[in-house]
C-alpha cells in the first residue's frame, strides 16, 4: 500500500512522536495501551502508522490487559510496546514480572510524571526509578534506559527494543513528561543504517528443542506460537523444558540466571556518557531531563575553579556498578541531582568508596533544580564537607 | 493381576498424541470436572480438524488454570484473570493461529472480568472456555463470583449474601458471537460445541458446569463427584432457544443447558480490514506527508529559532 511509509529525514518533532517513529524504525508492529498523559502521543501515533505498516494497534481496557497483550504478541512472533506513565505502571507490573518470568522480549515505555498516586498528571518527575528496578515482586535483572532529548528518545527506543530482543525481557524506557513533551530536532536515519537486533530463533528440530536451555550467555532461544514446537510456558518456577518444578533446584537455576542474564552482559548494556571525568574532584551524576537542567550549575562551579567531572546515565539499570567504584577512589566525592527524594543517589552511595561523599540534590517533581542548589552541593562536596 | 497392570502399562494413552504425558499424573481432584471438560475439548479439536501445530492454548491461575500445561500445544499459562488480554495479542499478531483461552469461573469472571467483556464487545476472535465450579478451588472454597446465593464457602461461613454472575447471560449481553453451556455430564454435546467454536469466526464463550467435590461439595453437602454429576443429570434441561440472559444458576433450579447465541458478527480483525483499509488508503501519500511535514516543521523550527534569538 505504501512502500516508502518510513518516515526519513530531519523533523521538528515532540519526543513521544520520536519515541513512536523510534519503534516503527526497530521493527514494532504491535501496539497494545491505554490512553494516559502524558504518554497518549505514543499511541496516538502508532494508532495513526500501525495500519499504515499491516501492523496492530489495540486501545486495550486498561493497561493489565496491555502489558498482558504485547506479552502475548511478541509470543506470536511481534516486536510489541505498550505506552503509559507511573500510574500505569503500577497496573502493569505484576504482568511485567511474568514478562520476566517467562523471557518475552517487549518494550514498555514509562513517560514519568510527579507521583505518588495520580500526583503530577501533566507535569513531569523521575520518581519511579526504584519501581523500573524494584516494581513487580520477586528477584530479577531488568534493564532501563533514559533518554533526554526527543533524538535521543528515538535513538533509546531503537537500543530499548535491541536489548528486549537479544536479552530476551521486558526493557524499560524511563523518559518523563518533560522529554516526551518536548518538541526538538530529530534526525531518522534510515533503517540501513540503524542497528536492528532480532531475537534469536532456535535451529533444533520441535523434538530436540527445550524452550529455557540456555549456553554461556544465559539466554534461551526463541521459538514462536504456531510454529510446531508446542512447548509450554508459565509464570510458575519452571524447568527447561517450561515444566512447572516447585523444587529449590530449580528455583535456583532459574532466578539467578535471570538475574545473571543482565548482570554478565552490563559493558554491552550500560550506556554512559562521561566529560572532564579524569582529574576531576568532584563528579555530577545525572540521567534523563536532569542532566540539561542542571547544565548551568557546572559551568558556574567551573568558572570557580572547581575540577568537576559530568557522569550522565543513559542506562541506569543495570547501575554501572563497577564504574562508580572504581570512579569514587580518586574523587572527594559525588553530586546526584535527580528529580525525586533520593533513588539513584542510594545506589551510588551504595557503590561509592567509604571515604567518598555523596549528596543528593533532591526535587519533588514538577520544577527543575535550582542552579544555587546544584552549585552549592558541589562547592560543599569540594570542600570536603 | 500384575501381569494385566503390565498390559495396561504399555498400552498407549488414546491422547497422547496431544497431552503431556510426561507431566501426568495431573494434580486434580479425584471426583473433579476437569478431565471430562479437557477430554472433551481434546474430541472437539479433533473433530473440528484444526491443526495442533496452528493451536494455542492460554490458561489463567487457578485448578482451570492448570489445563494449559497438561496439553501438548504452544501453550501459555500466564497471570491471575489475564489469559484472555494475553490471548488477543497472540491471535493478532499471528491470525493464522486458533486461540483458546481455558480458565475458571474466578479468573475469567472475577479477577479478569473486565477483560471477557472487553474481548466480547471486540469479538475477537478467540475461544474462552469457563469451567465453572461455583467456587475457588485451588486456594481452599473462598466464595466465587458464581458462588450461588446461599452456598457456603470458607469465606462465606455463614453462607453466601452476593448475587452470582450468570456468564452465559454476561457474554451474550457483552457481545459473543457463540454462547453455550453445558456440564460435565453432556460429553458429546460439549464435544460439539467445542469443535463449533473451534471452526467459527469471533468471540465464542462455553460455559462447563463441573463437579468440585473437594471444596464445593463438601461445604454444600453435595457428596462425591459422582453424586455431582448425577445431580447435573436431574436438574439439567436443553433448551437452545432459551434467553441467556434468563437463566441465572442457584443451588437448586434447573441448569439451562444449550447453544444460546450462534451469530455471524464481524469480527476485531475484519472491522479494522473493512472499516478503516478504504481510509487507509485515502490517506495521502507518505511521501507527500513526510515531504510536507519535512517543510512545515522546518518553518515552525526556524520561525522558533529566530523568536529565540530576538
Amino acid at each position: 500500500m505504501f512502500k516508502k511509509s518510513r518516515l526519513i529525514g530531519e523533523f521538528f518533532m515532540q519526543g513521544d512522536i520520536a519515541c513512536a517513529e523510534g519503534a516503527i524504525a526497530a521493527g514494532c508492529r504491535f501496539f497494545g495501551g491505554y490512553p494516559i498523559t502524558p504518554a497518549s502521543e505514543i499511541a496516538e501515533r502508532m494508532a495513526l502508522r500501525l495500519p499504515l505498516l499491516q501492523g496492530v494497534f489495540i486501545q486495550y481496557e486498561d493497561e493489565i490487559a496491555s502489558i498482558a497483550g504485547i506479552l502475548g504478541a511478541s509470543w506470536a512472533g511481534a516486536k510489541s510496546m505498550t505506552a503509559t506513565s507511573g500510574p500505569g505502571i503500577s497496573l502493569m507490573t505484576e504482568n511485567i514480572g511474568l514478562g520476566m518470568m517467562m523471557e518475552a522480549p517487549c518494550v514498555v515505555v514509562n513517560v514519568q510524571r510527579g507521583g505518588p498516586s495520580t500526583g503530577l498528571p501533566t507535569s513531569w518527575g523521575q520518581s519511579d526509578m526504584m519501581q523500573a528496578r524494584w516494581g513487580s515482586h520477586g528477584d530479577y535483572g531488568s534493564i532501563s534506559l533514559v533518554p533526554n532529548s526527543p533524538q535521543e528518545f528515538f535513538d533509546l527506543t531503537v537500543t530499548a527494543f535491541n536489548f528486549s530482543e537479544k536479552y530476551r525481557l521486558p526493557v524499560f524506557l524511563m523518559a518523563d513528561a518533560l522529554v516526551g513533551h518536548m518538541t526538538e530536532k530529530v534526525v531518522i536515519p534510515p533503517v540501513e543504517e540503524l542497528e536492528i537486533i532480532n531475537r534469536k530463533y532456535t535451529t533444533k528440530k520441535p523434538e530436540d528443542y527445550l524452550p529455557y536451555d540456555y549456553g554461556k550467555d544465559l539466554i534461551p532461544d526463541f521459538a514462536k506460537a504456531g510454529d510446531g514446537y508446542r512447548y509450554h510456558t508459565t509464570g510458575l518456577t519452571h524447568d527447561k523444558r517450561g515444566y512447572p518444578d516447585m523444587s529449590f533446584e530449580c528455583q535456583n537455576e532459574l532466578v539467578p540466571r535471570l538475574v545473571n542474564k543482565i548482570k554478565n552482559h552490563i559493558d554491552d548494556i550500560s550506556l554512559t556518557e562521561e566529560y572532564d571525568i579524569e582529574g576531576a574532584d568532584v563528579i555530577v551524576i545525572s540521567y534523563g531531563i536532569t542532566s540539561r537542567t542542571i547544565l548551568p550549575a557546572l559551568t558556574m562551579a567551573k568558572k570557580k575553579g572547581i575540577k568537576i567531572g559530568y557522569l550522565r546515565l543513559k542506562t541506569v539499570w543495570p547501575f554501572p556498578e563497577e564504574k562508580i567504584r572504581k570512579l569514587s577512589e580518586k574523587v572527594a566525592g559525588f553530586v546526584v541531582p535527580e528529580m525525586n527524594l533520593g533513588q539513584i543517589s542510594l545506589e551510588v552511595e551504595r557503590c561509592a568508596h567509604n571515604d567518598s561523599i555523596v549528596k543528593l540534590v533532591p526535587h519533588p517533581g514538577g520544577g527543575i533544580h535550582k542552579f544555587e542548589d546544584v552549585l552549592h552541593a558541589i562547592e560543599e562536596v569540594a570542600h570536603g564537607k | 493381576m500384575a501381569n494385566n497392570t503390565a498390559q495396561l502399562q504399555e498400552k498407549p494413552h488414546p491422547m497422547e498424541d496431544i497431552l503431556r504425558m510426561d507431566r501426568m499424573p495431573h494434580i486434580w481432584c479425584s471426583g473433579c470436572g476437569l478431565g471430562s471438560a479437557v477430554t472433551s475439548f481434546v474430541e472437539g479439536l479433533k473433530k473440528a480438524g484444526v491443526s495442533y501445530d496452528k493451536t494455542a492454548i492460554v490458561s489463567g491461575i487457578g485448578c482451570t488454570g492448570r489445563v494449559a500445561g497438561y496439553l501438548r500445544l504452544d501453550s501459555y499459562h500466564t497471570t491471575h484473570g489475564r489469559a484472555i488480554p494475553f490471548a488477543t495479542g497472540l491471535k493478532l499478531a499471528n491470525r493464522d493461529l486458533t486461540v483458546v483461552v481455558f480458565s475458571g469461573d474466578g479468573d475469567l469472571f472475577a479477577i479478569g472480568g473486565n477483560h471477557l467483556i472487553h474481548a466480547a464487545r471486540r469479538n475477537v476472535d478467540i475461544n474462552v472456555i469457563c469451567v465453572n465450579n461455583f467456587i475457588y478451588g485451588m486456594t481452599g472454597g473462598q466464595n466465587a463470583p458464581t458462588t450461588p446465593l446461599g452456598a457456603y464457602s470458607s469465606t462465606a461461613p455463614f453462607g453466601n449474601y452476593e448475587m452470582p454472575f450468570n456468564l452465559v447471560g454476561l457474554a451474550a449481553a457483552s457481545g459473543a458471537s457463540y454462547v453455550a453451556r453445558w456440564t460435565t455430564m453432556h460429553a458429546r454435546r460439549l464435544t460439539d460445541s467445542i469443535a463449533t467454536a473451534a471452526k467459527k469466526k469471533g468471540f465464542c464463550f462455553i460455559e462447563i458446569v463441573s463437579p468440585c467435590p473437594t471444596v464445593f461439595a463438601r461445604k454444600n453437602k453435595g457428596g462425591t463427584g459422582l453424586d455431582m454429576l448425577k445431580e447435573f443429570q436431574t436438574r439439567a434441561i436443553i433448551d437452545h432457544d432459551a434467553d441467556p440472559t434468563k437463566i441465572p444458576l442457584n443451588m437448586d433450579n434447573e441448569i439451562v443447558c444449550g447453544e444460546f447465541v450462534n451469530e455471524d458478527r464481524p469480527t476485531f480483525w475484519e472491522n479494522v480490514q473493512s472499516g478503516i483499509k478504504s481510509r487507509v488508503e485515502k490517506f495521502t501519500d507518505w511521501e507527500e506527508m513526510q515531504s510536507n511535514s519535512k517543510k512545515i516543521h522546518h518553518k515552525t523550527f526556524l520561525k522558533y529559532t529566530a523568536s529565540r534569538e530576538s
